[in-house]
């Protein structure tokens, strides 16, 4: 989770080369392990591709915009998946990115450095808890409270929103969207408390000599000079809630429909592969679980390798001044 | 900008510095309350019976999980056969000669598999192994477990080679000591206690996962024999129990909860304090 932000001190100056064949043995048998992982993401990527392969056959592209999903018919579309996946991904977001950053801003800025140390390593904690762990507490104390206190709240005050109408299930996008949040704070937070450190002492100074309040410092000085590295640790975090498995099946209800109401029941892409994959009796209603699959990974790369660019190109201004 | 009164801009001020106090106790508030959740209920679900005995017939009480606990040690042990030696030594790689065009590939591929869903290497690992040997087995969830271990011991052990200076590195080359000598003897024991703690948290990172055994290792109410044959493994368990009708099961997949937890923060915490703060990398 904690990524190196400047490792370009080294490679200018390194010895060079050795002819000794010992050396080059050795030098090959890492290559070999180095060019292993490669080949295992692209084993990845093809395995994922040719066992989709008559599912794409069959329905093309419009797998993704269909909203049938009826093995028995033989009838696969991916949207009331794809919709779900995205509507607790971004309600989590939502929730997640101020708490999150918030909770960043202040162990970067306000918490003495060794406390700052050791909240930081607690707020990591959390994701290192087990996803089916989040998924339990989820199902025996999350959702009993969305729906005996949170629901009822929200539709009284916000009822005239189509969001937050409807019976009060517990179970269903919005309790799904609330412990996704949970667990990808810990990325947004991490991520962003090294960028907040990486920027310069002498950005707060000049804000802080020109009479700024601590605030204004964080939001005219720091901010904008963080701001793509935040983006980052923001991207990360919705790869994560994306791909997330466990938890969201055992609270969003598992019902794939399309419904404007967060109190509804749905599905998303990586909750169906979880209940159906075991049941899937033929090649291709398997193929179609598996191009699932391979949209959630091509997804997850795009959004993956933005992030680490945007993370990476942060690296390169930042300059000599360390704190 | 137009200039603000002073009082405004303190109490501004004052109030943002407060929110993002209330967020940071926020986020700890819940993880504390999670842990008491856990401890809470899984503390009077534990007993004895649950480390030493086979779970118990469908609609009776009682019973363990033993199986389930050498199901997920088994698992980790093939998960460790894999992931280590090709994330330790992939991660030595792109320390020591990672530089060039190779070194950012193989570092961008493992940063993909990093953030690759868990679910998706569930999938690969049943076409590669399940669906050819027409089995569900440990040996297909120990694949996908350690699959999943590469990506996160390549990016602790890089790190933590990187932190040893190059001082050292030179001045056992400058002895005329072989570059592989020197990376095997001086650089790796030098950084051995962080690259150890790396390899603990990823293995306490997987210990956890469920997903991608769903449809590898499966599950299983008896023993597991060998590696050819389904095997319970505690996650699964905990799933598996958490969503089913009975009292019982419910109270038993808190007691898992409790041993999974008190295993990955134990694991989390040893290696913060064993080593140095680089290594909470995970």
């Amino acid at each position: 989770m904690r990524r190196s932000t400047s490792r370009r001190d080294r490679g200018s100056d390194r010895p060079r080369r050795s002819r000794n064949p010992s050396d080059r043995l050795f030098r090959g048998a890492t290559l070999g392990f180095a060019l292993a992982i490669l080949g295992l993401a692209l084993l990845v990527a093809w395995q994922l591709f040719i066992h989709s392969k008559l599912s794409r056959e069959q329905f093309g592209w419009s797998f993704l915009w269909t909203q049938t999903w009826d093995p028995v018919a033989g009838q696969f579309g991916a949207l009331p998946f794809i919709y779900g996946t995205l509507v607790t991904s971004v309600l989590a977001l939502v929730i997640a990115v101020p708490l999150g950053l918030g909770t960043a801003l202040f162990l970067a800025e306000l918490a003495p450095p060794r406390l700052s140390q050791w909240l930081a390593f607690m707020v990591e904690l959390l994701a290192a808890i087990p996803s089916v762990i989040y998924g339990l507490v989820g199902i025996f104390i999350v959702v009993p409270w969305v729906r005996v206190h949170l629901e009822p709240a929200l539709s009284g005050t916000l009822g005239f929103l189509p969001l937050f109408r409807g019976a009060p299930y517990g179970v269903g996008f919005l309790t799904a969207g609330l412990i996704l949040a949970v667990m990808v704070v810990p990325f947004i937070t991490s991520v962003s408390r090294e960028v907040l450190l990486a920027v310069p002492r002498v950005q707060r100074e000049a804000a802080l000599a020109l009479g700024a309040t601590r605030w204004e410092m964080l939001r005219m000085a720091v901010l904008p000079y963080a701001r793509s590295g935040i983006a980052g640790s923001i991207l990360l975090a919705l790869a994560r809630a994306l791909g997330e498995t466990m938890a969201v099946t055992m609270v969003i209800g598992n019902k794939p429909q399309i419904a404007a109401s967060l109190f509804e029941p749905g599905y998303t892409m990586p909750a169906v592969l979880a209940n159906e994959f075991t049941e899937a009796t033929d090649d291709l209603y398997l193929h179609a679980l598996i191009e699932i699959g391979l949209v959630l990974f091509v997804v997850t790369v795009l959004i993956n390798g933005i992030a680490r660019l945007m993370l990476m190109r942060l690296a390169v201004p930042a300059g000599p001044v360390k704190r | 900008m137009r200039a603000r009164p002073y009082a405004l801009r303190k109490a501004t001020n004052a109030v943002a510095l407060g929110l993002t106090g209330a967020a940071a106790a926020l986020t700890l508030g819940i993880l504390f309350a999670i842990l008491a959740y856990i401890a809470a209920n899984g503390a009077s679900a534990l007993n004895w019976d649950f480390f030493t005995k086979l779970p118990a017939p469908v609609g009776e009480t009682g019973g363990g999980l033993a199986n389930a606990i050498v199901g997920t040690l088994k698992l980790l042990l093939l998960a460790s056969a894999i992931g280590i030696p090709v994330g330790f030594l992939g991660g030595v790689y792109l320390a020591e000669f990672g530089h060039g065009r190779t070194g950012f590939v193989v570092r961008y591929a493992s940063d993909v598999l990093n953030g690759v869903p868990s679910i998706v290497i569930g999938i690969v690992a049943y076409t590669l192994i399940v669906l050819p040997m027409k089995q569900f087995s440990s040996l297909a969830g120990g694949v996908a477990l350690g699959i999943i271990m590469i990506p996160t011991v390549v990016r602790s052990t890089e790190e933590l080679l990187k932190l040893v200076p190059s001082n050292v590195r030179e001045a056992a080359l400058a002895l005329g000591v072989n570059e592989w000598k020197t990376v095997l003897f001086v650089v790796i024991p030098t950084a051995l206690r962080g690259v150890l703690a790396g390899v603990l948290l990823s293995l306490a990172r997987v210990a956890g996962e469920t997903a991608p055994l769903l449809f590898t290792a499966l599950s299983n109410r008896y023993w597991s024999h060998g590696w050819l044959e389904p095997t319970a493994s505690l996650p699964v368990m905990v799933y598996t129990y958490a969503i089913a009708p009975y009292d019982d099961w419910h109270r038993q997949a808190w007691a898992g909860a409790l041993v999974l937890i008190t295993m990955v923060l134990g694991v989390n915490i040893l290696a913060r304090l064993g080593v140095s703060r680089r290594a909470s990398a995970s």
